[in-house]
């Protein structure tokens, strides 16, 4: 859809593809697969407290990516700096989020939990359409077409930013939940949440705290995508159905199957660019999930919980 | 020929084996009594039989033939019907329409399954709250409930899951008489209960399982006074209401 | 309500709804037959999703089918869409049947049989953008120069009012039926308790199969109604995640697995839809959608079985209520 950031480094030739070409791909996959790790990181954790997929998950990426372009017009800086004030924004919108919305819900039959989000979505959709029309947007600067060659393969500096940075937070994030009181809390809340409770876990404020993580995570997400991608206000629903693929490839609540399927998807799509004809490349990560979730539901990798 | 047959039945989850090569044969026409402590298998066994879950080994013929691996609608329809431990009814669907679904196993018609139902219902003693909705059930009634779902399916073997527990001991009488009538009208029952007044009550045979394996089959009053069960039970409450 | 009182109802209402078209002004007629198509594509997907209980964002895809189909017939052969409409009936049976099977088959339900749909519907957006023969990204158009019956064309927008009023009756009569039957009283039993309804001698896979292919090949009649009404169609508007989303948004907003919930649901926001574009002028297609997602919210916050549910609890503290309540839907 909006992956025209993409083009300008690699170039389809259709027959006779060299494998210059095809490690391009990988590469350009490989990069963008550490994007959506990032994207996915922030659903596996909102999946932990809700047990089901946040379907706003996009639109919230796509206020990050709004707040961090009007950022940049307003202060004239390199969109990287506006991680400063996005970040704890969309942190503060998860947390707002969760308490008005989400919590009152917990309860109720999935599909209620499902459709409540899918209004949320609309809601952010349509109201962005409406405050910033549909036109595409995006920002300009020197940096955005700095390159760095590496043998054979163009990178450009902005991907390689987004990929450096998506990784490290991904990580970060990883060591979080493994490592840490709070992320102890965060997974037994996710895993059991009557049995937390019992342990003394205010699983209200672990899940208000998840939830406001996963979010934010989206405001690290949105300002160093935001140099690769043109936004139009529906570009949530691009990111939110490669989520969807990526998540339940890796296998629901799995952070590392999240992390490797991030690869697969963005490899897939990027080699599928260079063989499949005319546009029809983007089907391709929908009928590797349908077959996963027909086949392995609980994921190429395994699913942690269900 | 039994009406049951349960021929080394084994289920492995993960590392563990719930149920271990468990054989019992039911007799068509009698009340047989699955017991055993707490984790014992017991509703893992009538998983395995009903066709909710398939055997690792073993197999289940019912009227000499093969059931294992059919799923459950099949099996219900071919006369062995289940009750569920955690009552599944429909929860927003009034009591006699939750009993006529059963009633549809046997009854095309919308009018025929509401008979057969209300007949049911009746014999239940539950005909004056036909119309209140299943939620709103106290829990003696939803355990009637379950039964009349299940009865409504015209089944030749029921298999009920602990339908007792949970109730006042004249509740308990009261659904003792009605299990026996069950019988009386041809029924096969097979029945896993904690309430030793029931059980020992109703029971023609008993089984008892212990840890996934079967330590004892005979008879009620043999039963009590076999050194290894009374052991399975040590360390557990044995409910003598 | 009883039989005869349910009867005379319809009659009353049907026989002011077929006068209406007298009373309406052109613009209020166009929003009229707004209401009574998408109350039809709602009770179509309502079968599915409120009487099976199988949520499913993919009715937009069987509605594309649909349209598809017999405008591809119409264009190419010239064969009347009426026949055609069959033709994509069928097709989108036979598709919802697919779905159906391979979803069902490894028990594939809630949320996630939301997504295979939704991942469905980008699947063949895809596919119809890249494909010649439908027109792809270009669309096709189906050209009106005059009142045609059996082409199903008229220069006189009132006639479409009669046709989809029809299909609005037709998709009621089958909501009743299934409200009565003993197949519906099985999807019910499906929708409130899988489990349970197999152990009561329900083959789970056949009904929900019987309910996702009824459900797609109505849909799909629908689609070439739209087709006949908007005169074009593209995969971007058609195959898009909003339409399907507005198609169930109908049901639940007005009340779930109810017969008259879609039609409620639709009577009551599309006018507000249309308020919505005419007050902020300059607003770009979609915008309405933000009052739909307000309105889905509270709904799921405060009413979660919409309006019909809030009218049952209104009598029901009234005591005026039936003691019977059929059965409702997805509210928790």
């Amino acid at each position: 859809m909006t992956n025209d950031g993409f083009a300008s480094d690699e170039c389809s030739t259709g027959d006779g593809v060299s494998s210059e070409v095809i490690l391009q791909a990988i590469v350009t996959g490989v990069l963008l697969g550490g994007v959506y790790s990032l994207i996915c990181t922030g659903l596996t954790l909102t999946f932990g407290v809700m047990r089901i997929i946040n379907f706003a998950h996009g639109e919230f990426l796509m206020v990050a990516m709004y707040a961090s372009y009007f950022f940049v017009q307003s202060f004239h800086t390199e969109s990287y700096v506006a991680i400063l004030l996005v970040l704890p924004g969309l942190f503060v919108l998860g947390v707002a989020t969760f308490q008005l919305l989400i919590r009152p819900i917990l309860g109720a039959e999935p599909l209620n939990q499902m459709l409540l989000l899918v209004g949320l979505s609309l809601v952010l959709q349509n109201g962005a359409l409406a405050l910033f029309s549909p036109d595409t947007r995006s920002v300009q600067s020197a940096l955005l077409y700095s390159k760095i060659e590496l043998g054979d393969v163009i990178v450009g500096i902005p991907k390689l930013i987004a990929f450096a940075t998506s990784i490290v937070v991904t990580l970060a994030l990883y060591w979080l939940l493994r490592a840490t009181e709070l992320g102890r809390r965060i997974r037994a809340a996710a895993s059991d949440r009557e049995a937390a409770a019992l342990m003394g876990i205010n699983v209200n404020r672990v899940n208000l705290i998840a939830f406001g993580i996963g979010i934010g995570c989206l405001g690290i997400a949105g300002p160093v995508m935001l140099p690769i991608f043109y936004i139009v206000p529906n570009i949530g629903s691009f990111f939110i159905l490669i989520a969807f693929v990526v998540v339940v490839l890796g296998g629901i609540g799995n952070f590392i199957g999240a992390l490797l399927a991030s690869f697969v998807v963005a490899i897939t799509e990027s080699l599928g660019a260079l063989f499949m004809p005319g546009s029809t490349a983007p089907v391709l990560p929908f009928v590797l999930f349908i077959l996963v979730l027909l086949f392995k539901p609980e994921g190429l990798f395994g699913a942690r919980a269900r | 020929m039994s009406l049951l047959e349960v021929k080394g039945i084994t289920k492995i989850f993960g590392g563990l084996r719930a149920v271990s090569e468990l054989s019992f044969n039911v007799e068509a026409g009698s009340i047989a009594g699955l017991i055993g402590p707490n984790g014992a298998g017991k509703t893992t066994a009538f998983s395995l039989i009903a066709g909710f879950q398939q055997p690792s080994e073993g197999e289940v013929i019912f009227k000499g033939e093969r059931i294992t691996g059919l799923t459950p609608d099949v099996i219900c329809l071919r006369g062995l019907t289940r009750t569920f431990q955690i009552m599944q009814s429909f929860p927003k669907l009034t009591a006699l329409q939750n009993v006529m679904i059963g009633a549809y196993a046997r009854h095309k018609s919308v009018a025929g399954a509401r008979q057969h139902a209300l007949r049911i219902m009746s014999q239940l003693g539950m005909a004056d709250r036909a119309g209140e909705l299943a939620r709103n059930l106290t829990l003696a009634d939803l355990k009637r409930l379950e039964i009349a779902k299940a009865l409504a399916t015209s089944p030749e073997l029921l298999l009920l899951d602990e339908v007792v527990s949970g109730l006042t001991p004249t509740e308990v009488e009261e659904l003792v008489r009605l299990i026996r009538d069950i019988r009386g009208a041809g029924t096969t029952i097979v029945m896993i209960e904690h309430v030793m007044q029931a059980v020992m009550a109703l029971s023609d045979t008993i089984v008892v399982l212990h840890h996934g394996e079967k330590i004892f089959e005979g008879l009620p009053n043999i039963a009590v006074k076999d050194p290894g069960v009374i052991e399975a039970y040590l360390g557990e409450e044995m409910l003598v209401a | 309500m009883s039989a005869p009182r349910m009867i005379a109802a319809a009659l009353v209402a049907f026989a002011l709804l077929a006068c209406l078209p007298m009373l309406l002004s052109v613009h209020q007629m166009h929003v009229a037959i707004q209401i009574l198509l998408f109350a039809y594509l709602s009770l179509c997907w309502n079968i599915l999703g409120g009487y099976a209980g199988q949520l499913s964002f993919g009715h937009a895809l069987f509605m594309a089918v649909g349209a598809y189909t017999s405008t591809v017939l119409l264009l190419r052969t010239g064969l009347s869409p009426w026949i055609g409409m069959i033709a994509g009936g069928i097709l989108a049976a036979l598709l919802g049947l697919f779905i159906g099977y391979l979803s069902f088959r490894y028990r594939i339900k809630g949320t996630y049989f939301a997504l295979v749909t939704l991942a469905f519907t980008e699947v063949g957006r895809i596919v119809a953008l890249n494909t010649e023969a439908v027109g792809g990204a270009m669309g096709l158009y189906i050209p009106i120069q005059a009142n045609e019956l059996w082409q199903l064309k008229f220069v006189d927008k009132s006639h479409y009012y009669y046709v989809v009023l029809a299909f609005l009756v037709l998709a009621m009569a089958v909501t009743a039926w299934i409200e009565r039957s003993a197949i519906g009283h099985r999807l019910i039993a499906i929708r409130e308790n899988e489990d349970a309804a197999q152990a009561l001698g329900i083959n789970l896979m056949r009904y929900k199969l019987f309910a996702t292919a009824l459900s797609a090949f109505l849909a799909a009649l629908g689609g070439t109604l739209y087709a006949h009404y908007v005169t074009f169609i593209d995969p971007n508007t058609l195959l898009n995640m909003n339409m399907a989303l507005e198609i169930t948004i109908y049901a639940i907003v007005g009340g779930i697995g109810t017969l008259l919930g879609p039609l409620l649901g639709a009577a009551f926001l599309i006018p507000v839809a249309e308020l919505v574009r005419t007050t902020f002028g300059q607003s770009y297609a979609g915008v309405h959608l933000v009052v739909y997602g307000a309105v889905l919210i509270a709904v799921i916050l405060y009413a979660p079985d919409g309006f019909i549910g809030l009218i049952r609890s209104w009598r029901a503290s009234r005591g005026t209520g039936p003691a019977l309540a059929p059965a409702t839907g997805a509210g928790s």
